[in-house]
């Protein structure tokens, strides 16, 4: 038992601040038709009370990224291959079920993408409120029920101690998510990972969800890991961006980084992809053309290889390192891109190019 | 960064690769096609498929096989286990128990099958109705079935047989007109859905196209369920024969059915159990044919509903 | 909006639901009637049976000489003061009595089939979703199929040849002792086994696969918290529908069990009124058929509105 423990808390002499270090994760999983490899070599950092927004298509592996974190992808077809999670000093990879059953819920919560469904139809939205906190907090039925309400109440719905003896059937589609984040923070997590919170919910819906977010982080002090492929969601939340494609991250930086001097190919296909309302009519949209490649058969190189138009012999051949680019003072910023290697021609950026054309 | 021997010719830009990134596209298969390769890659269905037409086979062939009639009595041979000259054996008067189940096979199929298309039929153009007019009508037609399926078919069958007495012809229309609740159900669903993507249609076509395109969309919608469902009532009209006829409601003696000669089997059972078996094993492997069969087209027609 | 609504919704609900059941059930006691009446030769005129003076009270109590609506509206007078008539057959004892005596078997009979049916393809069902792909799930499936494809006579001779006959270890036939329970409860129950464990299973599957479920993971419920709460509590939501078809199945297959084993329950009285003519017997007991399984649904449709919140909005 204390082998494991040493083994766990190797990590110590990181930053104070660093609350989430994921390192060289790899999932896959074991299907009729082979391995999907789905996340494959992912690495980032989060400091405590910092919100990532990590961005990508459907398929790109964000989500299995972040159940992974939780160890809530289901094991048979799912395999973790390799990979760290260092949570405050813990590898939480090396965790059993009954060891992560006390970090879920307490130190990592999660809300998913759908509240309809996310919801037991058949227990009392109070009830499910409460679960956790017996659970995590060791309160009595009344207390809990007390903080139950408390929440409810903090997640803004009005009439708390009605809506908590009430159904998931009797609310709406932003009424649950509230209720989901309500039992997500109920036990104040030091993270809360948020799997594309507002993609079933209306727009105007979508923008009071995310006020209430950056609203109770504030007060609570959480970590975000805002999962998302809605780039327009992620400006005003998020601090730093990490943008995924075919299991890998190949951008990494701050909001200003990623958008205002974004480096990888892939991310400049997607913000010069991106409708703008305060641009003159005929700037053309540039959709990025091609398809994701098949996980069972990732190419060897590059995912982005055969979509991209600087696409080098290098870049068929090996998988590109993550290259640390000019980045801005407040972090790191790298690209997993051979362009940004010595050697590599140069190469001129479409986004800055674009806004320096608009500016004129 | 450890650079392992890359040399400036790597970095030579080749630029996009589109036609690689689109490689594995499958051949796009029609609703039917796919449906039949998911059957036949179902070796249960199939086993189970065969096994059926087997049956039907020798109930059309089997009883022309032997020489012996299937009401032929010799009370030199009464009660014989199975040898080879009766292949399945000879009941308490001498028959031939091999010809006798055949014969009561071609009865029961043949009563099974003709029910159940009258059935089919019925429930198909009472769910079309009920779905097609909807509102009001379709109220009051659903819930003419649900007080109907308050009592179980069975019984129902039974107080018709009371009223008609028994034998062939009244069997097969009391199966008949009970039963059709199920499909009439399932025909009546689809019609409702298939209504509003009518609208759709209406607002995006001129109207031209919209009767064969009713038509593409129509049957295949419609005719994956019905198949199912037919396939599914078969074994419950072939059960529902067996069972009257078993409590002796149903075919009458002399006449085999599966049923009767369970019957006659089961009053030798303590002395000659071959009796009962040979009929008792023919519908059981009958309906587990076609329940199989109904499970396996139900997975090639509808993975949505796969258990 | 009160706070009340949930009960008072659950009022609303319950009331339709019996008013539904009152007015099926007058439907079925009329089609009834009217089918027996249909019958070519108006046997209640003329059997033989019975003697003069109990056909004269017959003529006044039902009207037979009146017009056919008028002696409906006798007879269901007569059914809804509970009074079914006498039977043909049996002269001088009354459809009610035969019926209560024989329902005090039956209903014994097919309360324990039921239980035992439900109780073991409920658990069965749960195991087998829970070990998905291994042996016992194959098991199930296995038994399923075959306990929906082979018919309930054949179970039943079956397993009286073998185990009562050949293995001695049960009596062969007759009611009474816990004995003598064993096989017919068995042959009638298993068909349900059967069928209940598949429902289970993919009820289970189902619920299993949903995102509730993650949620209740994601909070660091315990996998067995989460199996109680969570996945069991909504997967057995569509057996409480399946129970009413599973009771009418019971009442079916007690006809020919009760052959089979000589039980004197209703079932057997019933194949007998049949065989013997005995029309106010057949009509008296598909109306107490009726009755049981139009209450049992009632009653289903009842516990299914407290179980499942969703549905008092209907």
């Amino acid at each position: 038992m204390s082998e494991n423990k040493n083994e766990k808390l190797k990590n110590i002499t990181e930053k104070e601040d660093v609350l989430l270090n994921v390192k060289n994760l790899q999932v896959s999983f074991d299907t009729y038709g082979g391995e999907v490899k789905a996340v494959r070599g992912v690495n980032f950092k989060l400091d405590k009370g910092e919100t990532l927004a990590v961005v990508g298509e459907s398929g790109c592996g964000k989500s299995v990224t972040a159940q992974s974190i939780m160890q809530l992808i289901p094991m048979p077809p799912g395999r973790i291959k390799s990979g760290e999670v260092w949570l405050d000093g813990r590898d939480l990879l090396k965790y059993s079920d009954k060891e992560m059953e006390k970090v879920r819920g307490k130190e990592i919560s999660m809300i998913f993408q759908d509240p309809m469904t996310s919801l037991n139809p058949t227990m009392k939205v109070g009830k499910q409120i409460m679960e956790a906190l017996i659970k995590h907090q060791n309160m009595s039925k009344s207390e809990a029920k007390d903080k139950a309400v408390e929440m409810l109440k903090l997640v803004g719905l009005p009439n708390p101690e009605r809506r908590a003896e009430q159904y998931a059937h009797e609310y709406s589609g932003g009424m649950r998510q509230r209720a989901m984040i309500a039992i997500a923070l109920s036990c104040n997590p030091k993270l809360l990972i948020a799997d594309e919170p507002t993609t079933a919910l209306d727009v105007t819906i979508q923008a009071q969800i995310m006020d209430l977010m950056a609203d109770l982080q504030k007060k609570l002090d959480t970590a975000i890991i805002l999962i998302t492929h809605d780039l327009g969601v992620v400006a005003d939340v998020a601090k730093k961006i990490a943008v995924m494609y075919a299991g890998v991250i190949i951008e990494y930086g701050t909001y200003k980084d990623i958008f205002y001097n974004p480096k990888h190919p892939y991310t400049w296909g997607l913000l010069l992809s991106v409708p703008r309302l305060d641009v003159k009519k005929d700037l053309r949209l540039v959709p990025i053309e091609g398809t994701p490649p098949d996980l069972i058969a990732p190419p060897k190189g590059c995912p982005f290889a055969a979509r991209c138009e600087n696409a080098m012999k290098i870049c068929k051949e090996k998988m590109p390192e993550e290259i640390k680019v000019n980045g801005s003072e407040e972090g790191e910023h790298f690209a997993r891109c051979w362009l940004y290697h010595d050697l590599a021609p140069k190469v001129d950026n479409p986004v800055t190019k674009r806004r320096a054309k608009l500016n004129e | 960064m450890a650079d392992m021997n890359l040399r400036k010719e790597d970095f030579e830009v080749v630029g996009k690769d589109l036609k690689s990134s689109e490689e594995i596209v499958r051949k796009s298969l029609t609703y039917w096609q796919d449906a039949w390769m998911r059957l036949k890659s179902n070796r249960v269905a199939l086993v189970a498929l065969s096994i059926i037409i087997l049956m039907v086979g020798m109930a059309v062939f089997a009883p022309m096989m032997t020489e012996y009639s299937y009401d032929e009595q010799n009370y030199d041979v009464i009660s014989q286990p199975p040898n080879s000259e009766h292949w399945f054996g000879t009941d308490e008067l001498g028959r031939d128990l091999f010809a006798r189940s055949w014969q009561g096979a071609r009865t029961s199929l043949f009563v099974a099958f003709v029910a159940t298309i009258i059935n089919v039929t019925i429930g198909v153009i009472y769910g079309g109705i009920s779905g097609y007019f909807g509102g009001k009508t379709d109220i009051v037609m659903m819930r003419i079935i649900e007080i109907i399926y308050s009592i179980p078919r069975l019984l129902w069958v039974i107080l018709l047989l009371v009223v008609m007495k028994p034998g062939i012809k009244p069997i097969i229309i009391a199966i008949a007109i009970t039963g059709w609740g199920g499909m009439a159900r399932v025909v009546r669903g689809q019609v409702l859905q298939l209504k509003q993507m009518e609208f759709v249609l209406a607002a995006k076509t001129l109207g031209a196209d919209t009767g064969r395109i009713l038509l593409k969309h129509l049957i295949p919608n419609t005719m994956g369920p019905i198949i199912i469902n037919l396939t599914f009532q078969v074994p419950s009209a072939v059960f529902t024969e067996a069972f009257l006829s078993y409590l002796g409601l149903g075919i009458p003696a002399p006449a085999a059915s599966w049923g009767s000669l369970a019957q006659s089997g089961t009053k030798m059972i303590l002395l000659y159990p071959h009796m009962l078996l040979f009929p008792a094993a023919l519908i059981s492997i009958f309906m587990l044919a076609f329940n199989l069969l109904g499970d396996g087209l139900r997975d090639a027609l509808d993975p949505r509903l796969r258990a | 909006m009160c706070k009340k609504s949930g009960g008072a919704l659950m009022l609303k609900y319950t009331v339709k639901r019996f008013g539904i059941a009152i007015f099926t059930l007058i439907i079925i006691i009329t089609i009834t009637f009217f089918l027996m009446h249909a019958i070519p030769g108006d046997p209640f005129q003329q059997s033989r049976r019975i003697p003069e003076e109990i056909l004269e009270n017959m003529k006044v109590k039902y009207g037979l000489d009146e017009p056919l609506i008028v002696q409906y509206f006798k007879y269901l007078g007569n059914v809804l003061r509970g009074d079914l008539g006498d039977s043909m057959y049996y002269r001088g004892r009354s459809v009610n009595t035969i019926l209560a005596d024989s329902f005090a078997v039956s209903g014994k009979l097919g309360l324990m089939s039921i239980t035992v049916g439900a109780g073991l393809g409920i658990f069965f069902g749960i195991v087998a979703a829970l070990n998905r792909n291994k042996f016992f799930d194959y098991f199930v499936i296995v038994l399923a199929v075959i306990g929906v494809s082979v018919p309930n006579f054949v179970f039943a001779t079956t397993f009286q040849y073998i185990f009562a006959s050949k293995l001695g270890w049960f009596p062969v036939s007759r009611w009474g002792t816990w004995q003598q329970a064993v096989l017919p409860v068995t042959a009638l129950g298993f068909a349900y086994i059967a069928y209940i464990a598949r429902m289970m299973r993919t009820s289970m599957l189902d619920v299993i696969n949903q995102d509730y479920i993650k949620t209740a993971k994601a909070k660091g419920l315990s996998g067995t918290q989460i199996l109680w709460k969570h996945t069991i509590r909504n997967a057995i939501l569509p057996i409480v529908t399946i129970l009413g078809v599973a009771v009418a199945g019971i009442v079916v297959g007690s006809l020919v069990i009760e052959n089979i084993f000589g039980i004197p329950g209703m079932g057997k009285y019933f194949v007998q009124s049949i065989k013997q003519n005995d029309y106010t017997m057949i009509m008296g007991t598909t109306i107490f058929y009726a009755i049981i399984l139009i209450a049992m649904m009632f009653l289903i449709d009842v516990v299914y509105g407290l179980v499942d919140p969703r549905i008092r909005l209907d």
